[in-house]
């Protein structure tokens, strides 16, 4: 635990502060600059293709590697080892030992933060049995399916009650039930005042879940704020369907419109949607159906990072 | 300091438990049949070593006239056969209490004495232990007769008194203990220190190795892994020692009790194979976690192993040279360099009864591990998990 001195020194704000990570593996440069704030009991998503430096930058945040060079404050401690036990993390590599008991491999990772081997085991058999696998409790790994396993690291991750929950890719090979169940333990974790970094290179999850973003491409971040400022960045889009193909009305949209089908796609202008719906009612456009749609994350993301790396993201669907 | 000894601990019981709650640990205990074949075969290496070991001679309490006709004698035998298959002759000039200087010169080590002779020519006497080997005693009775008329015509009767043990036979039976000793340690050692090159391939492949790195040091993963292989090993130890000493007790008369006695004593001798034992281990145990934690797969394991047993039994080799001359350059050298420290120090706990010399060495080694140790964990988070920035190599290890 902290110190009450050095709590007073710290910035509560914010449960991690990274500014100008750099991490060179040789000549290749996985991660450039990379500065992160993130709030305390927030949400915070880590968005980008594969291979953007997410996974580095998160290594770099925990103390597995560090940084070549640039600082890092988590939890207040430049040392991300010295607050070991206050932390959770879920690497994007699953690993548990195949012969252990699943309560005894959550109590294990427990006992890695500090957590008494008792008091794991009884924290264990609970965890299970609130997650549907009280009878697993004393089956070795290596008889679970996936999922199960899954499962079971990820309560190995949350055993020592961490401030701070660290996940690396976690929807990552979970079937759509067990990806409901993670957003929504994700969720009560942050009710109770945890801070949850994940990274995901799927969008919707991050959508669903986060109160605020990093996008990574290329190694640095290309965007650092909340969900709705990231969609803010764009112009709400209108859908508009008219019965009449032709006419005056043509004028009031945009050139940059774009035909979806019986549909014109285009942004909203920046006067707003009055002086357009009165445009295609004076016109005679006959309108069928108009709908003005917020931006997704996933229009700000190709807005902010670029189609390439949008469509790299898009390979990996959420269920 | 507690946080680092906790994670250890709690590295150190799982491993502990998962290889001794194993099935594959009957066969653990199994192991030492075959390594012992093994060390059969490098027992010549002490054999050799034995040769080199000193040698017991015959003091002959005589007056100056007759030693010199011994001596010019055994010259000529030793034209003949060469004069290091020969018992060596060392005069003495007769004392007023003759029983008194020949009970002294029994006790002798330096040089350690196997036998006396006394009567002079004419009535030659033998007393020590030397009784118990014919070859020497007709080598005496080939020197004498030629030492009386010239030639070896007629071999003189020569009376012989055995006793126990004299000081020149209990210096071989120590080698003997030491290359003993020494044997086992070694082929313990070599067992079960090569396991230890395996030791994170498990964690490896099972990708848990982030797990473990990004809540606990990774010098403290190392020590719990050792010590853990250290506790399932010494547990194997004692049961391999209690059904050897039932086997000795079995198949040798007088049981473990006729085996020779060590200069510091049974008790210090056990206690110290025991702690030489843990740190020889813990040497060769660091640096072979250290090699093998850069290796990714057990093929890689495997082809690491030959190179680095060849290695360990040319230190074997290197601390035997130290057996039957634990003080002199080569015997020092072996006692000071790291890796053959423990097995030189234990021949010496067989053959010099002075016990401050382990205390030195035995903190000269633990020192030796804790900088393998370290080096080892910071290897391992620059080759392995990439960390840091890139460090030229004169500047590696200073971090």
């Amino acid at each position: 635990m902290l110190r009450p001195a050095q709590h007073e020194q710290t910035d509560q704000r914010l449960a991690v502060e990274a500014t100008d990570l750099v991490k060179d593996f040789g000549e290749t440069r996985a991660v450039d600059g990379v500065s992160l704030a993130v709030p305390t009991g927030s949400i915070y998503g880590l968005l980008g293709p594969n291979g953007a430096g997410k996974t580095t930058t998160l290594r770099m945040l925990l103390g597995i590697i560090d940084p070549s060079s640039g600082t890092r404050l988590v939890l207040g401690r430049e040392r991300p080892l010295d607050a070991a036990p206050e932390i959770g993390y879920l690497p994007e590599e699953r690993g548990l030992y195949p012969a252990m008991h699943a309560r005894d491999a959550i109590a294990f990772m427990g006992a890695l933060r500090g957590l008494p081997i008792a008091e794991g085991r009884r924290r264990a058999d609970a965890l299970l049995d609130e997650h549907g696998l009280g009878q697993w409790g004393r089956k070795s790994i290596r008889s679970l399916s996936k999922g199960m396993a899954q499962i079971v690291q990820l309560l190995g991750t949350i055993i020592h009650k961490p401030r701070l929950l660290v996940l690396d890719e976690p929807f990552a090979g979970l079937d759509a039930i067990n990806q409901g169940r993670l957003e929504e333990l994700i969720r009560r974790e942050a009710r109770t005042g945890v801070t949850v970094i994940f990274s995901t290179h799927v969008i919707a999850h991050a959508e669903r879940l986060c109160e605020q973003v990093a996008i990574i491409a290329k190694g640095r971040v290309a965007f650092d704020g909340r969900v709705d400022e990231a969609r803010a960045r764009l112009r709400p889009i209108v859908r508009l369907h008219t019965r009449a193909a032709d006419g005056p009305w043509r004028s009031a949209i945009p050139a940059s419109a774009r035909r979806e089908g019986s549909e014109w796609v285009f942004e909203l202008p920046a006067d707003g949607p009055e002086p357009l719906l009165k445009a295609l009612i004076d016109g005679g456009a006959g309108i069928e159906t108009l709908a003005i749609e917020r931006p997704g994350l996933h229009d700000a993301f190709v807005a902010i990072a670029g189609n390439t790396a949008a469509a790299e993201m898009g390979q990996d669907k959420p269920q | 300091m507690m946080r680092f000894i906790r994670s250890a601990f709690v590295i150190g019981r799982r491993d502990f438990s998962a290889t001794v709650l194993s099935k594959t640990f009957i066969f653990f205990l199994l192991g030492p049949l075959f390594p012992l074949i093994f060390g059969g075969v490098f027992s010549t290496i002490g054999a050799r070593v034995a040769s080199r070991t000193e040698r017991p001679v015959v003091a002959v309490i005589a007056p100056q006239a007759d030693f010199d006709r011994l001596t010019a004698a055994r010259e000529q035998l030793a034209d003949a056969i060469g004069d290091n298959s020969l018992v060596r002759l060392v005069g003495y000039t007769p004392k007023a209490d003759l029983a008194a200087q020949q009970k002294q010169l029994l006790a002798s080590r330096s040089p350690p004495v196997g036998a006396v002779l006394v009567g002079g020519l004419r009535h030659p006497q033998l007393t020590g232990a030397l009784g118990g080997n014919p070859m020497e005693v007709g080598q005496l009775r080939l020197i004498i007769a030629s030492a009386r008329t010239g030639t070896v015509s007629e071999e003189p009767d020569l009376a012989i008194a055995t006793v126990e043990a004299s000081s020149g036979s209990l210096a071989k039976d120590r080698s003997n203990t030491a290359q003993i000793a020494q044997v086992v340690l070694f082929v313990l050692t070599l067992m079960l220190s090569t396991m230890v090159l395996s030791q994170l391939i498990e964690e490896k492949s099972n990708k848990i190795i982030e797990v473990i790195a990004a809540a606990i040091p990774i010098d403290a993963m190392f020590v719990g892994k050792l010590f853990a292989m250290l506790s399932a090993s010494v547990l194997g130890l004692l049961v391999w020692l209690g059904a050897g000493a039932l086997v000795i007790q079995l198949i040798k008369h007088g049981g473990v009790a006729t085996l020779p006695t060590p200069a510091v004593g049974w008790p210090a001798f056990l206690a110290l194979a025991v702690v030489y034992f843990g740190m020889n281990y813990l040497l060769f145990g660091a640096a072979f976690l250290m090699i093998g934690a850069q290796a990714s797969t057990a093929r890689e394991v495997q082809t690491m192993s030959m190179p680095i047993t060849f290695g360990q039994v040319l230190i074997f080799g290197f601390a035997s040279t130290a057996v039957g001359n634990p003080d002199s350059a080569q015997g020092l050298a072996a006692a000071i360099f790291p890796l053959s420290s423990p097995l030189t120090m234990l021949a010496r706990a067989a053959q010099q009864p002075e016990l401050w010399t382990h205390v030195v060495g035995i903190l000269w080694q633990a020192l030796w591990i804790a900088l393998i140790l370290r080096f080892g964990a910071q290897l391992f988070r620059k080759t392995v998990l990439k960390s840091g920035p890139r460090t030229p190599w004169w500047r590696f290890g200073r971090a």
